[in-house]
Formats: structure tokens, sequence, C-alpha cells
């Protein structure tokens, strides 16, 4: 029987080369990474860990851990109107950013010619002031005294007895400002790479605007509706900045509450409802992205 | 095949600000023909193609099919599809999802079969289910060619279809896209910059150049007799000669041209007086050793040299400076394996007259040279 020699795979001398640039990879996610454990992993366990602490204990006598998982049901069930507001004014927010951004990134990213880059600027130029500052100014477009509601007063579209600052109206609108621009300029990404050729491509195949709108430019804007819907939805649920300046008590979100809860020295509690905020919101948002069929695509 | 009727571009006009891409262009493109707008890139083709198809707005003029006048038609009312050069097929839909876009916007429901049937005949039936990203170029060109024929369109636009592909792809498909054409019997308006890939596949090709028309017929036509230097040029190869009418009678027009006369019958002269570029194409013309006979009623220049002499295969080309020093392109079929000239030798040329033609001095005998394409 003829002996088969065996023969010099050429690719051998490979292997170890693969594997360096393996370990390059590693390498260079070091920093990353260590930034990461520090900043996020670390203070995460540190979270879950002190939302398990007894919940007798204070700042001045210190904590014990006890494993008191009672802590969470006491928290859900203590705020759980706070909540389920949040998520609502968040999911009315981000709906608000749908409605005025998606128009304004198309306009953007299509519509803009010469003025794209001043537009974009324009998206971009609250950040250039703080967060804080700019809520606070909206305090006082919408107070009871100022031009914006005499001038609905005396056009008489809303009543004089009628307020804007201090309602869930307020708290929604400031959310909604505030988080724009995290909602648009994902989505202008998004839509400013899609093939124009292809919406014609679709007129040609007997495709309306409207139609070709909604079979090709829509579908493939996906991520960065997605995104920006992310970007919107996720902050604005653990807001307490807007209900806090913009809103009264009955417009108290969820934040508000673990911000007095951590004043007041009760971490436990605090970071019990911390947990369950964010448990609750990364459940929705699975559901959400999934459904949304993008997960290949963010 | 339902009668639509030709594809009549009127007066068809198209500026940007001070540039006019498309200049006032007659055009009737008979129904069920394939036709080839060719040209160098700029030269106003894919305009043309993109106003037919009605992405669009011509400055002046009219688009008719038929007895229809669909200038002003908005392009998803056009019963005119369009393969576009980048293919621009959908991304995010799956090849049957590509194809089926066209029927389902017209409301047609149960497409399977369709669909199955169109595939088949571009011969894709077993990608249905891929996505665009997942297919080579070949197979990408296929689907946009399935996309557009699905919706028995009454023209079929074609934007270099196959500019896309390599050289080999290439002629593949043009015989494939010649026989589908035959198949379905849609009118196709192919626009290219390959005088071959023109050549190959169309019925009637309209040469374009700076917005204009210089001429159309039959590419044996066109290539047989060009009436302007540039399709002499774009079209194959030409030597142009510098001449002056000395005669012109029954017998055909005398030329005098590098010392000697030549004549053409009076058919194939465009110009007839004066000065003329006399025209024939590298292969119909003939090397002799001097002294030789020539065969008699022959076109003969005598005195030439070798310069250059170029080994291709199936031919052999001769660069021959004549006696004034003009450079003529001699394309020989390598019927014997010796070579016949060397560098430096001396020959005679002929060639018949009937091969010969006229045209205008006053063209630029440069035109259509630089640019041609591929």
């Amino acid at each position: 029987m003829p002996v088969v020699p065996p023969v010099d795979t050429p690719d051998a001398p490979a292997t170890p080369e693969v594997r360096r640039r393996g370990l390059g990879g590693y390498f260079l996610l070091m920093p990353g990474g260590v930034w990461l454990a520090l900043f996020f992993l670390v203070p995460t366990v540190t979270l879950v860990a002190t939302s398990l602490y007894d919940p007798s204990g204070s700042l001045e006598l210190g904590y014990q851990m006890t494993w008191h998982w009672q802590n969470y049901p006491d928290a859900i069930s203590g705020y759980s109107s706070q909540i389920v507001r949040s998520l609502v004014y968040a999911l009315i927010a981000t709906v608000g950013c749908l409605v005025l951004g998606y128009p304004l990134a198309y306009a953007i990213a299509f519509k803009a010619g010469r003025w794209k880059n001043l537009m974009l600027v324009a998206v971009i130029a609250p950040f250039f002031t703080s967060f804080l500052v700019r809520t606070l100014s909206w305090q006082y477009l919408l107070a009871d005294n100022e031009w914006l509601v005499s001038t609905l007063r005396n056009i008489g579209l809303i009543g004089a007895d009628t307020h804007l600052i201090n309602t869930p109206f307020s708290v929604v609108a400031g959310l909604t400002y505030n988080f724009l621009p995290f909602f648009v300029l994902p989505l202008y990404a998004s839509l400013e790479k899609i093939d124009q050729r292809l919406v014609e491509a679709a007129e040609d195949l007997y495709a309306s605007p409207f139609t070709a709108f909604r079979k090709v430019t829509l579908p493939l804007s996906m991520p960065g509706l997605v995104a920006g819907t992310l970007l919107t939805f996720i902050p604005a649920a653990g807001d307490y900045i807007n209900a806090e300046l913009l809103g009264s008590p009955t417009t108290r979100m969820v934040g508000n509450e673990i911000q007095d809860l951590f004043y007041a020295g009760d971490y436990p509690a605090a970071s019990a409802l911390s947990v369950s905020l964010m448990v609750a919101i990364v459940v929705m948002v699975a559901i959400y992205v999934r459904r949304s069929g993008t997960e290949d695509l963010v | 095949m339902r009668e639509v009727g030709d594809l009549v571009l009127g007066n068809l006009t198209k500026r940007y600000g001070g540039f006019t891409a498309v200049e006032a262009l007659d055009l009737t493109v008979p129904q069920g023909s394939f036709f080839a707008l060719l040209g160098p890139s700029g030269c106003g083709k894919t305009t043309t193609l993109r106003m037919v198809a009605g992405l669009e707005t011509p400055t002046a003029g009219s688009v008719r099919l038929g007895d229809d006048d669909i200038t002003a038609l908005k392009p998803y009312r056009r019963p005119v599809n369009t393969v576009f050069q980048s293919y621009a097929l959908f991304p995010h839909l799956t090849v049957h999802d590509n194809v089926a876009f066209g029927p389902r916007r017209q409301g047609k429901k149960e497409l399977k079969a369709e669909v199955a049937r169109v595939l088949e005949l571009v011969e894709l039936g077993d990608l249905a289910r891929r996505k665009p990203a997942q297919l080579s170029g070949g197979q990408q060109q296929r689907v946009a060619l399935a996309r557009a024929l699905i919706n028995q369109p009454q023209v079929l636009l074609l934007d270099e279809p196959l500019g896309a592909l390599d050289l080999k792809l290439r002629r593949t498909m043009q015989l494939e896209l010649k026989r589908i054409q035959t198949d379905v019997g849609i009118t196709f308006v192919h626009v290219t910059h390959d005088q071959e890939e023109a050549m190959t596949m169309a019925d009637t090709v309209a040469v374009m150049n700076q917005g204009r028309i210089e001429q159309l017929g039959p590419p044996e036509q066109l290539y047989d007799l060009p009436s302007t230097t540039f399709v002499a040029n774009f079209l194959g190869r030409s030597n142009l000669l510098a001449g002056s009418v000395t005669s012109s009678g029954a017998d055909g027009v005398w030329v005098k041209v590098d010392g000697a006369e030549v004549r053409a019958p009076r058919a194939r002269a465009s110009a007839a007086e004066g000065e003329v570029w006399v025209g024939v194409r590298p292969e119909k013309v003939h090397l002799r050793t001097p002294g030789e006979e020539t065969p008699a009623a022959m076109n003969t220049l005598r005195g030439g040299t070798v310069s250059d002499v170029g080994f291709v295969g199936v031919s052999t080309e001769y660069i021959v400076t004549t006696t004034a020093g003009h450079d003529l392109m001699v394309f020989e079929q390598n019927h014997t394996s010796e070579r016949r000239f060397r560098p430096g030798d001396e020959v005679d040329l002929h060639w018949s007259p009937d091969h010969t033609f006229l045209l205008d001095a006053a063209q630029d005998a440069k035109a259509g040279t630089e640019i041609e394409g591929a």
C-alpha cells in the first residue's frame, strides 16, 4: 500500500502570529477595561450590595450587610406611582422627541443643503450651557407672569387659571427639550448614510414619495431611530432635575425620591429603588430592541 | 406584448445653470428595439436616460411613449423602469422582496410564482432568500435586472449596467442581456461608454457627444461609414489623412493625399469639395512589398515605411509612415505564423475605394480619440 507522506501545512507558522495579534487586541482594551472596572463595575456592585444592607442602619451608626431582600418590595410598593410616572413621562418625552426630532433630522440630512453644518451646530449648541441652567431658563419661560403664558392667555388658548409651570406638561416638555439632541444626532447620522439613489430606485419602481419613505428611508434609518429613542428614554426615566425645577409634589419622579432618600441617609432604600429602576429599564429596552429587529444594526 | 409604440424624444434639453447637458435632442427609439446611447462620460447620455425615467426634469422638450406625453409624469407613474449603474438594491430586503417591490406598489398579491419566474429568467432561482450584501457583483446586477423586468415596463432603461463588473463577466452578461431582451421583447435603452458593449448588443446605436447625437444607426453602418471624426475615432479606430478634392464625378470623388490620388464613392463622401479628411479603418488597409503589383482600382499610397509593429495574437498592428510623414495604422490578420514586415521595411499601402470615407476637414481629426471608453 502506498504511504501518503505527511504534508507540511504551509500555514502552520502563522499560528503564533495570530495569537500575538489576539493579545494585541486585549492590550488595546486595557485602558477602557480598567476604567470600566473602576468606575462602572465597582460602583454597580457597591450599589447592589448597599441595596441589601439592613435598613435600620444610618450614616452615623454604619450599615450592616444582612442580605435584606425585603428592601426591594418595600421600595417598589412605597414608590410604585413614582416609578410608573417616571416611565410614562420618559415615554411621552421620547414620543415628543420622535415627533419633533425625526422631521428635524430628516431636514438636516436631506434638505438643508449648505445650511447643514449650521443646523447641526444649532442642535448641539445647547450643550454649551449646563443642563441645569437650561432647565432653570425654562422655569422663567413657563412662569405665570412671563410672555409665553400671558400671550397664550390673551389669545385664549389657555384659561386664566391654567398654569404651565409645575405641571406634568412642564416636566415632560423639559425632558423633551433636554434630550432632543440625543435623539436627533444618532438619527441624523443614520439618515445621512442612506444612499439617495435607493429612494430614486423606489420611485422608479412605482413608490410615491411617501411610500418610498415608508418602505426604504424609514427601515434604513431604524438603527439611528432605535439609538435615539434609547438615548432619550433611558436618561429621561432616571432624570430628576426637570421634575425638581419644573414640577410640583404631584409630578415627582423616581429620581427625586432616590435623591431625597439619599440625602436622608437611607442608602439601602435609595439603592434598592435605583436597582429596581435599572432592571425595569433594562427589561423594557431589551424587549424594545428585540422587537424592532435591529440587534445586529445598533 | 402590449402595443405601446415608440419612445420619442422631441427637442429634449437639460441645462444646469449655464451648462447644457443635453442640447435639443430629437430621437425615436422603435418599440422592441435594443437601443444604445454611446458616448464618453459627461456627454449627456445618463441625463437623457434620467429624463426618460422622470428622475430629472427637462428644461425644454418632450418625452413621448406612443401616443402618451409623459414629460410631466412623476417617475412612479411612468411605465418605465431603470437598472441603475449602482444597482441601488434595497439592502434591508431579500432578493425576493427586492424583485417584488415594484409589483407590490401596484397592489399585486400572490407574487411568489411571478418572482420565481423572473429570477429563473436571470438564473438566480435559488438565491431568493439572500440579502443583496450576500451576493456577488454579477448576481446583484441580475437582481437589479429582475427587479425592473418583473414590472414588464414599456421601456427598460439601463444605465451602464455592466460598468462595475470585470471584463470577463461583462462579456457574459452582454450576451445574457441580449438574450433576455430578445425573450421579453421590451424596448431596451442602454447607456454605455463602452463602444464594444454598444456594438455587441444594440440594434441601433446613437453616438452622443457634448449633449448632441453625432450619428445614429445600426452598429455595422456606424462603423463602416462614420459621418463625423468623433464617431470615426470613438467607435473603433480610424486613419484620417488630410487631402483636397480634385474632381468629383460619376465614378466618385477624387482626392489628392500625400502625393497620390485616391477615390471614394459619392455616397461615402460627407464632404465632396475643398479640404477633406480621407478616412479608412486600419483593418481595411493592406500592405505590399514595394514593386509588388496591387489590384487595379485600389487606392494606393507608395513608399511608406514601417515604423512600429505590435503583435496582438490574432492580428498584427503596424504603424506606417507615409512619404509626407503621416502615420497610418494597419491591422493585419495573422493568417500565417511568420512575421511579414519589420520596423524600417519599405511598404506600399492600398485599400478599396469602397472602404474609404470622406469627412469635412473643418472637424478636429483627434475628436473622440483620447476619451475612448474602458
